[in-house]
């Protein structure tokens, strides 16, 4: 693991950008290493994505060279650090029919029967790598490689909440009404993201996520 | 205690300084797109910094005073009647319980902020007041207001004492840094970049403006990882027309970012409407920390000012 090297990059003058690629191994480490700078400089907003992890802060009130050092230190030390598991989630997912119209289409891309797509998709073990896009969106690690589909052409202006949609090498949840280019295969009526909830986020970094099939249209 | 919203304009939405410390959950700031207005609202009225105040995108809002209370309009330059009296812009001006505001439309700048005495007092949601259109998250019921709609405002003891501000100018250009992945531009894609006028297209609203000019060549710059975004990024998708994130940008992206907007500038970056060009000029790290410092500076003169003109008519 040793053999990762990170490179840190400023993001205009308040933002700075430690990346080391989209591995899991690596996103493993930015999981450690986020969980201790956000203890270390509370003062900074940290936000991980896949495979980095930005710092976001007031550079008159933080120097960069301090942030810059606490991300060295941080990444160091996450090497061989035990994580806490994470959460094993289960969503239950109709898939196909009115709230997975585009189940036929991953299916014909994949050459397999709609049947035989939902019952991959429901076999992997998800895991979050982060949070982004939508309030609540997981950026899921674990697709089937069979299952993998092109993004539409045409996005649609309005995908369900709650949808379960593939999108290249990609699978995640829309966990509201938003704009979307994905292939949308299914539909769970878990909250992924509830304001109003002591932790609003259902899912957070690494979490595992597992779907059920609650029934195949 | 209310405002009652007669007609609400484009997009008229309740807005303060955004909430920190949920983008690792994938929510955005948010917030007032141009905050400097939005602070000086707040400093004009003396409510807390943060208070939450109405942000009107071009103008064309019709409310009334339900109650009597002081208001100050900041931001873009609009023609604007209370009970058919004209009223100056970054003024404390009275308004009787009854009395009708009209906003024309903004002749220069792109955003208005009306801030009243008291704040616009809806429940904050995730430690803010400000409305999250993406997620339909804070505000009033998460949404731009229409009409109809009442804003509760927050109890005063005495209204603030009338007075005044000078408007900052905008001007036609945007400071920028390098952003990441500048250096892996051609030559002539970081020309095009620095030396085009860039035309503010009419398909932008407060998640970003998206900017018309001459297709920035891309060459071959791979796609990204998905990385935080942030208020200020200017992104460059395949179509090779620039985006310029602004306050409601989503927390995640994956274009590249060939420049990075100024901290001190974000303000101006909100007040170009469609139509406007701007132009980037670039400057370095040591250059964007002086402009942020002295733009600190120039709001605390402004609150001594505020305190002296405030002190001076008790």
């Amino acid at each position: 693991m040793s053999d990762i090297s990170p490179t840190i990059q400023p993001l205009g003058e308040t933002a700075l950008v430690l990346s080391v690629g989209a591995e899991l191994a690596a996103q493993r480490r930015l999981w450690a290493a986020w969980h201790v700078l956000e203890h270390r400089l509370p003062q900074v907003e940290w936000v991980l994505g896949m495979g980095n992890l930005t710092a976001h802060f007031d550079p008159l009130a933080t120097p960069s060279r301090v942030v810059i050092r606490a991300l060295e230190g941080a990444w160091t030390h996450s090497a061989g650090v035990e994580l806490m598991p994470g959460q094993i989630i289960t969503l239950p997912v109709r898939y196909g029919g009115e709230y997975g119209p585009d189940l036929p289409v991953v299916a014909e891309h994949a050459g397999l029967t709609p049947r035989e797509v939902a019952e991959a998709h429901a076999a992997g073990d998800y895991v979050v790598y982060c949070l982004g896009f939508l309030p609540g969106f997981a950026y899921l690690g674990g697709l089937d490689p069979r299952i993998t589909a092109p993004r539409r052409a045409d996005p649609r202006l309005a995908v369900p909440a709650g949808s379960v949609a593939i999108g290249g090498s990609q699978t995640g949840i829309y966990p509201m009404a938003s704009p979307g280019g994905w292939q949308l295969i299914g539909h769970t009526g878990a909250a992924l993201f509830d304001p109003y909830r002591e932790i609003p986020g259902l899912l957070g970094p690494g979490d595992t996520v597992r779907f059920v099939i609650e029934d195949i249209a | 205690m209310t405002l009652l919203i007669r007609k609400p304009g484009p997009q008229s939405t309740v807005q303060d300084l955004g909430r920190t410390g949920y983008r690792f959950l994938g929510v955005p700031a948010g917030g007032a797109c141009d905050a400097v207005a939005l602070r000086i609202g707040n400093l004009l009225l003396g409510n807390p910094p943060d208070g939450a105040a109405l942000e009107v995108a071009l103008g064309g809002l019709e409310l009334v005073f339900e109650t009597h209370t002081r208001f100050a309009l900041t931001g873009a330059a609009v023609g604007a009647t209370l009970d058919g009296e004209r009223v100056p812009g970054w003024h404390v001006v009275d308004a009787p319980a009854g009395a009708v505001l009209h906003l024309g439309y903004a002749a220069r700048g792109a955003r208005i902020y009306l801030n009243v005495a008291g704040g616009i007092d809806v429940p904050p949601v995730l430690g803010s007041r400000a409305t999250g259109l993406l997620a339909d998250l804070g505000g009033f019921k998460g949404r731009a207001v229409e009409a109809g709609d009442r804003l509760p405002l927050g109890e005063v003891d005495t209204l603030p004492p009338p007075c005044a501000v000078m408007a900052p100018g905008r001007g036609q250009v945007l400071r920028v840094l390098p952003g990441p992945e500048w250096a892996q531009l051609s030559r002539e894609a970081q020309r095009t970049l620095l030396s085009s006028d860039w035309t503010v297209s009419p398909a932008s609203n407060r998640m970003g403006a998206r900017l018309g000019g001459p297709a920035v060549p891309l060459n071959d710059l791979a796609e990204l990882d998905s990385h935080a975004v942030l208020p200020g990024v200017v992104q460059l998708p395949p179509s090779g027309q620039p985006i310029l994130l602004l306050a409601d940008a989503q927390t995640t992206g994956g274009y590249a970012k060939p420049l990075m907007v100024i901290e001190a500038d974000l303000w101006r970056a909100a007040q170009f409407r469609p139509g406007e060009a701007l132009r980037f000029v670039e400057v370095d790290m040591a250059q964007a920390l002086a402009a942020l410092a002295a733009q600190r500076q120039w709001l605390e003169r402004i609150e001594r000012s505020l305190q002296w003109q405030q002190r001076a008519s008790t």
